[in-house]
Order: C-alpha cells, then structure tokens, then sequence
C-alpha cells in the first residue's frame, strides 16, 4: 500500500510550527490523580470507595436503582445500599463478597478528577494490587480500627512504596465501631507513621473515617470527632501531588519506525523523560551512533519541542539504523548500558521465580531474554532482606539480571518509565513479575564485580561445596556464588581465560 | 489565522484550535502509545468499528498515531442488520474521506434463519448477530488483536478490564485469571489461535469523549444531536420509528419529538433521550447535570444482573 502524496508533502522541510494561543477554555488545569486504596480484607475499601463515588455525585439514578435492586436485603441501617457491589462487579466478586481483581473508577469534584483502582486485599490476588500501584501517585490504606495494622498493610505499603508511592494516607475506617476512642486512632497513627519511616515515606496524613457513615470521607464528622480538626479525605486527594517530572535527560523508546513512502522516515514512540527539540544532538541505543533531530512531527502540528509524555514521530538528520526497541537518548545525559544489572521484583504468578531460568524482559519497547537469580527476600514483619534461592509467589525479592545482549536502564528511583520492566515466563506467556532496576553491575567476563562482592558462577555441585566451606562463611559478606549448569560454568571459565 | 502551507492546511484543518488541556493530552498521549505498540508487536491487527461517538474518537486517534502513514490495519463493522440508517451512511462517509480499508461483517445465520430483535429477544439476538458474528469475523480475518472502543466507566465488568485483555481460542475472557498489567508496559505474547483485544480508550469518561470530540472537531453521527424525529415508546424506551421493519404493536402509535440519542446500537434495541441539545456545548451541559447513566438507554445491558460480563466471558466486546 502506499501513501497518498500530500501525506508526505506535508513534512516538507520548510513546514514550521504555528504559534500556540491561549487555550479558550480549560475546564482542569491538572491531570487527574491517580490513586490505589489497599489494605486487608473487610476493612471496607469498597465501601470506602463507594462512599466517595455516592457523595461526589457519580452514582447515577439507574445505577443507584440497580444498586438497591442487587442489594436487597443487604441494606445497612442507614438505609443506604451496599456500596461493595458497585465495585466488585464481576459475579464471582459478589457470590464470594470479595474483590478479586483491580476496578478503576473515575469521578471528580470541582477542583480535580481522580482515577482511583480499587484494588484486591487477598493475599493470593497480590499482583492485582501491584498492578494498581505501579501507576499511582498517591496510596489510601484502609486498617480496620478495632484490628490494626495487619501483615497484609505492610505488604500493601512496602509494594506501594517500591513501586514509588511517595504520598500515604492512612485511613482508620470504621472508627464508629470503636465509639470513636481517640487514644485508639493515635495509637493506630502512630504505629503507621513508624512503619511508613522505615520504608522512608515521610507524606503520611492518617484520617479517622466511617466509610459507611460517611464520616471524614467527603464531609467531616466533626460531630462524632470533635477531637479530629485534620483534613478530610477528600481534601487530602485534592491536595495531593501527581508524579514529580522524572530528572534524567531525553528517553524515546522507539516503539516502531513510519515509512509512508521513501521521503519520509520518523521513529515513532512516547517520550519517556527529559525532553527534545529540532537541533538537539542525539544518541541512539545500543549501537551508540549519534545524530541531529532535525522535526518532531505530530498530527497537529510540526512542533518545537516534546516533553515527558507526548507520543511523537522523531525525524533525524542522518540515515541511521534504528529499529523497535533501540533507545533515542540525550547525548550529555545517558542511561546505563550492560549485560547485568540489579532490580528489585514483585512475583505475582504461583510459580514464583525460579533462579537461572530464561525470562523475557520487557522494558519499554524492548524485549529480550534474561536470566534471574534470586539473591534475598523482604521479610514483611521485620523488614529484613534474608538470603533467598527462589522467590516465590507474591514475595518481594532482590534479584541479579544477566543479558545476552546489551540492556538499557535507567534506575527506577530516577526515572519509572526506563527503570521498570515486566518479566514474561516463556512456557506460558504470562506475566510473572514487576520488577524496578536499582544498579548496573560492572562485569568481568563471568564473573561481576559489584562494589566489594564478587559473584561466582560454578557447577551446582561445587557451588554447594564451596558454600559449605568455613573459608565461604567467612567470605559471605564478599562472594555470591551462583549454581549454574556445568556447560555454562566451562563457558564462563572460557570466557575468562580469553 | 493565515495559513502559509496549503499542505498544513490540508493536514492541519483544525490549525486554529486552542491546545488541547493537560487531562485530554495525557489521555490522547496513552491511547497512541496503545496503538503504536499493538500495531507493532502483532501480525494481524483490527479495529472494531462500531460507528458511535468512541468508535469515532477511537478512529481519530488511530489516524494521529500512525501520521503521516495511513492506518495500518482494516476497521471491522459486525453489522447486526438493524443499525440505524445514518449510522451506515456516516460509516461510509468516513471509509471515503479518510481511505480506511472496510471490512464488514453480518452473521449469515441471521438472514437464513431470519433472526430479528423483536422475534427471539434481545439476549439470543444479541448472543447471535453481536458475540457469534464477532467471533466468526475475528476468526476469519486471523486477526490477532483487535482494538475496542470500550470504557471502564460505562458498566462495572468493563471497570475490570486490562488494556491488553488477553482471549482463548475461543474468545473467552476469564476475568479472575487475568494477567497483571503494570505501568504501560503491555504483554503482548500469545500462541497461535489466542488473541488479545486492546482497549485505548480505557480511562476516558464519557465526558472526557465529548469535551475531546468539540476540541478536536471529531465528525460524528448526526443521531447524537437533538431533532424532531418519528419515535414509538416501547417497554419504557423510545425507539426510533423511521425504518419499515418496524411494527407496531397493538396500542402503539407513531409520534414526533425532539430527542436525541447518548448512545448508538442497534436501533430496537437503543432508546432516545428527551433533549434540546443541538450543539455540542449543550450536549456537555446536558451531561453534567444528567441523574441517569449513559447505558441506562441499552436494552442489552438489563437482560439479567451481570448480563454484560457473560456476554463478554462468551466473546462479545
């Protein structure tokens, strides 16, 4: 097929930017916020989240119709309906009275819209939670007062806090069951706000609220709190901040080349940091060849420069070999290139993650294989990283990242665009893990250096062996030794000898 | 504003709009990156066109991610026999205009065993002319992906759905077995057979749909403006009596008012809304202050509790 002419006349190279004007009319000024509630199960974050759909005015007549219809006999004593099941909408959800999978919802009040994803508090639906997370600004965590912190809120923050969840808002629902105790919301607080320290989250607002009542959700309960004169819930999400722009310098991901007709050739992508304009110098990733931006290229407009988030076509002043999966980076500020790197992950299928086995990695339009070794788990209740050979499903582990060919990162703490990657099981396609870099290794022919350690690759046999050693137990703070198959313990000796 | 480029102009007819605000730009922004990335990582893309107001956003947006190339796949209409008449001509007239490639689609069982919506109901006729012609059509293009116009916000099974919302052989969906779906990083591997439908309009609200509509000068089907039109009132809906298939029913009779419709299906089966809304500044007034949803006028969606998600688990969009 070949594209009509005017297609490509448009992008003669004389084609200049028109001006832009004052918008019209703006109704937002802001992006929506985007934010997850979480928390164990029954601590009412359906409730929670239909109380805030019921009093921003976003339930509908013929929903609050079929609401009342489907919630016959479920009624509470407010006469209100059962808010869960405008939620859980899947029939599974509502046989068990449970969520089983993320719901997002949208609603707004006159200064902002939300997105928020309700997302699962079941242990065994975790990746749905950590589904939630990984696009959220802000957390809501739902504790029950009358129970307290349970393992299931520091699971919920720990992932929300690796997933680069700064803002925390602690909601102690259902304080109307504990006759609104004071001493009992601030002792909940106070047990949080260490918790969210040792994570090293500092924006925590703790609310006491009555999802049902509808206390502190959207109108205060000043009557039943007179002792609360903080924020509402409502207020906090208006106030809270959208994701902070990322620091590192120009990311395009090349998601795939446009060749309309021979005059024509842009690279097509999403801009994923830093920004571009026409003149800017460029390097192109992994083969490090350097060239011009001459246009960025829109439906709209030919236009003078792009920033973080704007889908674009990229033209360059030289023919270069670019293709699906390369990087267009800024030429003073890279990211880091190599065969081995350290992440963090988030197992989310029941096989776990199993050590030295071939995953594909996909990380924003580039995938290729990779080979993961497990090196420790977080222990949620002490906070601890201990030693660990596999992860399995829904632990958060430390892993090593070993390429065949050239990775591209940034560090997700620098930028969660190029820092984050998803892990694809090849036997069933299915996505396995979420994971977020945090460090290039340096290697050594097989062997990798990282700061003080050294990791050794040796047959399973000799690995056990060795590790059984006193000289090892007293090497363990310096060596990392990796099982590996014979064949691939010759080939890493060979390559060392070369 | 004077246009020194005749090729802008041609390119560029809506040169003169203000930029779009911050909320639509994020939204427009993901969709394309949706699109890019299934256009590159399958074989055999296909976007269902359904000729409403998302069908039309969906198309729009379908054009600006692959500018300055063409689309690079077919659009497929299951036409069920019972559109509205303006509806089929609208579709035409953007085939034409912006050199789509066309593929439509109407189950052949419906003719053979004349399958109509008032004879065998809504849900069988639905179930026939809709899922089963869909999954005739998807199997027979060996399409491999085929991209939805579908909101989260329209009904409560649809709120579950990922972006990549992956399919079996067969069509079906599992919602409790879905595959996690972080940040935009989409999983788009499957075998052979299995297909995956991709939704670039998950987080637009209906609101968001017009206020992107007006910014974008979108064309859209004439139905969603008010209109005198003939109408016929049904089990509490107001059906459009203009085609001849149409029968009355003892005690029913034609009448003329000005409505319009929020939503466009099939014409049986999709009520109108009393209205004077004949811009689209009014029609996003009427919007803010509506009590009702926008499904509420969909015969489909009350069939039974939970209609929608079955229809989707058996492989209707």
């Amino acid at each position: 097929m070949t594209a009509p002419a005017v297609a490509n006349a448009a992008l003669d190279e004389t084609a200049v930017a028109l001006p832009s004007q004052e918008p019209a009319r703006v109704a937002r000024d802001s992006r929506p916020l985007r934010l997850i509630t979480c928390g164990s199960v029954d601590d009412g974050k359906s409730t929670l989240i239909g109380r805030l759909l019921w009093d921003t005015k976003a339930v509908k007549e013929d929903q609050a119709a079929s609401l009342q219809r489907d919630s016959s006999g479920k009624q509470n004593d407010l006469g209100l309906p059962d808010f869960a099941l405008l939620l859980d909408g899947l029939q599974a959800e509502r046989e068990q009275g449970i969520t089983i999978d993320v719901a997002y919802r949208y609603f707004s009040t006159d200064k902002r819209s939300f997105i928020v994803a309700d997302t699962p508090g079941h242990e065994q639906y975790t990746r749905n939670m950590a589904t939630g997370a990984s696009t959220a600004d802000l957390a809501v965590l739902l504790v029950d007062a009358r129970v307290g912190l349970l393992e299931q809120t520091r699971r919920h923050a720990t992932i929300a806090t690796l997933m680069g969840i700064r803002q925390f808002v602690l909601a102690v629902n259902k304080v109307d069951l504990t006759n609104y105790d004071r001493s009992r919301f601030e002792q909940i607080s106070h047990e949080f706000k260490e918790l969210a320290l040792s994570l090293g989250v500092r924006q925590v607002t703790a609310i006491p609220v009555s999802a049902l009542k509808g206390e502190n959700v959207v109108y205060d309960g000043r009557t039943s709190m007179p002792w609360y004169d903080g924020p509402t819930l409502i207020q906090v999400l208006e106030l809270a901040t959208t994701r902070s722009a990322q620091t590192v310098g120009f990311r395009l991901p090349v998601q795939r080349v446009s060749r309309p007709g021979e005059s024509f050739r842009g690279y097509q992508g999403t801009v994923a940091g830093g920004s571009v304009k026409p003149g800017d110098s460029v390097v192109i990733l992994p083969s490090g060849m350097v060239a011009n931006v001459t246009k960025i290229v829109t439906f709209d407009l030919v236009r003078n420069a792009a920033v973080a988030g704007d889908a674009i076509t990229l033209v360059l002043d030289r023919q270069v070999d670019v293709s699906r999966g390369d990087m267009i980076v800024a030429i003073d500020s890279q990211p880091m290139t190599g065969l081995a790197f350290d992440a963090q992950l988030v197992a989310l299928q029941p096989e776990g993650i199993q050590p030295g086995k071939r995953y594909w990695l996909k990380s924003g339009s580039r995938r290729q294989r990779v080979q993961v070794q497990p090196v420790s788990q977080l222990e949620l209740k002490s906070g601890k990283w201990n030693h660990a050979d596999e992860l399995p499903m829904n632990a958060i582990g430390k892993v090593h990242l070993t390429f065949d060919e050239q990775a591209i990162f940034d560090t997700y703490e620098q930028n969660r665009t190029t820092g984050a990657f998803i892990l694809i099981d090849p036997d069933t396609n299915n996505t396995v893990a979420g994971g977020m870099i945090t460090a290039r290794r340096a290697t050594i022919g097989g062997i990798h250096a990282e700061e003080h350690r050294v990791i050794m690759s040796l047959p399973a046999d000799l690995a056990d062996q060795l590790m059984a050693t006193e000289i090892f137990a007293n090497r363990r703070e310096d060596v990392d030794i990796r099982r590996v198959n014979a064949a691939k313990a010759i080939e890493v000796i060979d390559a060392i000898d070369d | 504003m004077p246009h020194t480029h005749p090729e802008t102009e041609l390119h560029n007819p809506q040169s003169t709009k203000p930029p779009l605000d911050p909320h639509l730009k994020a939204l427009e922004n993901e969709a394309i990156h949706i699109f890019r990335e299934v256009a590159a990582e399958f074989e055999r893309p296909v976007m269902l066109y359904s000729i409403g107001k998302d069908s039309s956003v969906l198309l729009h947006l379908a054009r600006k991610a692959f500018y300055p190339g063409r689309v690079p796949f077919p659009l497929l209409h299951v036409d069920t026999g019972w559109k509205f008449r303006e509806m089929i001509a609208f579709r035409d007239a953007m085939v034409e205009k912006y050199d789509l490639d066309l593929v439509v689609h109407t189950n052949p069982r419906g003719a053979a065993e004349n399958i109509t919506p008032f004879t065998h109901g809504s849900a069988l006729y639905t179930d026939i002319m809709k899922t089963e012609a869909l999954r005739q059509a998807l199997d027979a293009g060996q399409y491999d992906a085929a991209f939805g116009g579908a909101r989260r916000d329209e009904e409560a099974s649809r709120a579950k759905e990922r972006i990549y919302s992956f399919r079996t052989p067969d069509h079906r969906w599992d919602p409790r077995n879905q595959r996690p779906e972080l940040w935009n990083l989409y999983n788009g591997m499957i075998r052979r057979g299995e297909s995956v439908r991709a939704f670039p309009l998950s987080n637009w609200t209906e609101v968001d749909i017009w206020r992107y509509i007006q910014a974008e000068e979108i064309p859209i089907v004439p139905l969603y403006f008010a209109e005198k039109r003939p109408i016929v009132e049904r089990d509490g809906m107001m059906i459009l009596a203009e085609d001849p298939r149409l029968e009355l029913l003892p005690g029913e009779a034609k009448r003329e008012e000005v409505i319009r419709f929020r939503t466009l299906g099939c014409f049986p089966l999709t009520g109108a809304i009393r209205s004077s809304a004949t811009t689209l500044d009014d029609i996003i007034s009427e919007l803010e202050t509506a009590t009702v949803s926008e499904r509420q006028g969909r015969a489909i969606d009350r069939d039974q509790a939970g209609s929608m998600e079955k229809k989707k688990r058996e492989g209707y969009f």
